[in-house]
């Protein structure tokens, strides 16, 4: 059987600034998503006037953030230090 | 539950959209005018385009049983010439007469110039002058609170009837400077540029559901009109009654576009039948 050879030029790696160009956006919608539940868990406990249960996850994410908002966290390692973070519950 | 689309782009989608939106409750879409792409250089462009929503799309929603309403502009994008603006507004009267034309939409602010801040105004004063509804885009990402201001200080020094007038895109950081004005305020849900449908929830959770509008705007770009139908769904998870959503995503737009008589889709309250 004879094949078809598709031959393609190899596509240029994105640079630093493309990533950030590429991905911002989304990044910015998935930012304001977790302040919104975070501000959605304030109003709840307000209305609560205590928190109802045990606030783990809540501690979970402020840590997951914080981790985030370290400019000298491990370079290339983020997302396996949340994954390993998420995994404490 | 019966949905209306506030703003929705037909033009810009597929007849499948019509099936879909259909069969998931939707009744009426309402399609302002929008920017195409890229600026139109012919005031001929603009009519033609508002021959195509005023009178086409309205034939092509028919066939799902929704009705199509829309709204005539010059895109605020396409706002930087003036002669064109002039000659776009001066074309806008003939079609707010059209049968299924609600008023005078979207105009607004992109980056907030002085050829599209004299653009709104003019939009704004022809619609006074035609007794019509206005509906004003607000610009995007960091654009926007900038933009929302300005839009609110044109407003300000305008002779206009508050409540005839729907600022749209309203998120976090400007929703309760537009309604504490006196103005409807609307809230665009896009997968990423704009709202959310869980944030529009929290919205409506905050400030409460009156003078509230909730939309997809569904376009050529990265949109979905179901969206909508999402934020429904959040809103009835987060343990709203059916006729609470009946009264955010239904009756809020029969309130706004019921003041012009075009509008005839009623408002809807569910009663229960007393059994003997």
């Amino acid at each position: 059987m004879a094949f078809a050879v598709l031959i393609t030029s190899p596509e240029p790696m994105l640079s630093s600034q493309q990533v950030l160009d590429t991905y911002f956006l989304e990044a910015r919608r998935d930012l304001l998503e977790i302040a919104a539940l975070l501000d959605r868990y304030d109003v709840a406990v307000e209305r609560e006037g205590s928190p109802e249960g045990d606030e783990a996850k809540l501690e979970i994410l402020h840590r997951a953030l914080a981790h985030l908002a370290d400019t000298e966290a491990p370079s290339g390692e983020r997302t396996k230090a949340l994954l390993e973070l998420f995994s404490e519950i | 539950m019966q949905i209306i689309q506030p703003h929705y782009h037909a033009i810009a989608r597929t007849t499948q959209d019509y099936e879909r939106m259909a069969m998931s409750g939707v009744t009426a879409v309402c399609e302002p005018a929008f920017w195409a792409g890229y600026d139109r250089r012919y005031p001929e462009t603009f009519i033609d385009y508002f021959v195509q929503i005023s009178e086409f799309e309205p034939t092509r929603a028919a066939q799902y049983g929704i009705r199509h309403y829309c709204w005539v502009a010059l895109n605020p994008k396409e706002a930087e010439d003036p002669e064109l603006t002039k000659d776009v507004l001066s074309a806008m009267p003939e079609f707010l007469e059209k049968p299924t034309c609600l008023g005078v939409g979207e105009t607004g602010l992109h980056k907030s110039t002085k050829n599209e801040i004299d653009a709104l105004q003019a939009h704004v004063e022809l619609a006074m002058k035609h007794d019509q509804l206005v509906l004003i885009h607000t610009p995007h990402l960091s654009d926007k609170a900038h933009g929302t201001k300005t839009v609110l200080e044109v407003l300000e020094g305008l002779d206009v009837d508050r409540n005839r007038i729907w600022i749209d895109h309203v998120e976090e950081q400007t929703v309760k400077s537009v309604l504490d004005a006196g103005y409807w305020a609307g809230m665009t849900l896009y997968p990423v540029t704009k709202c959310s449908p869980r944030r529009a929830i929290d919205i409506l959770e905050k400030y409460g559901t009156e003078r509230l509008l909730v939309n997809s705007s569904a376009d050529w770009g990265p949109s979905d009109p179901f969206t909508l139908q999402e934020c429904i769904l959040e809103y009835r998870l987060r343990g709203h009654t059916t006729q609470e959503a009946i009264e955010v995503f239904h009756n809020n737009p029969c309130r706004f576009l019921g003041q012009n008589p075009k509008w005839d889709i009623e408002p809807i309250r569910i009663e229960t039948e007393a059994t003997a």
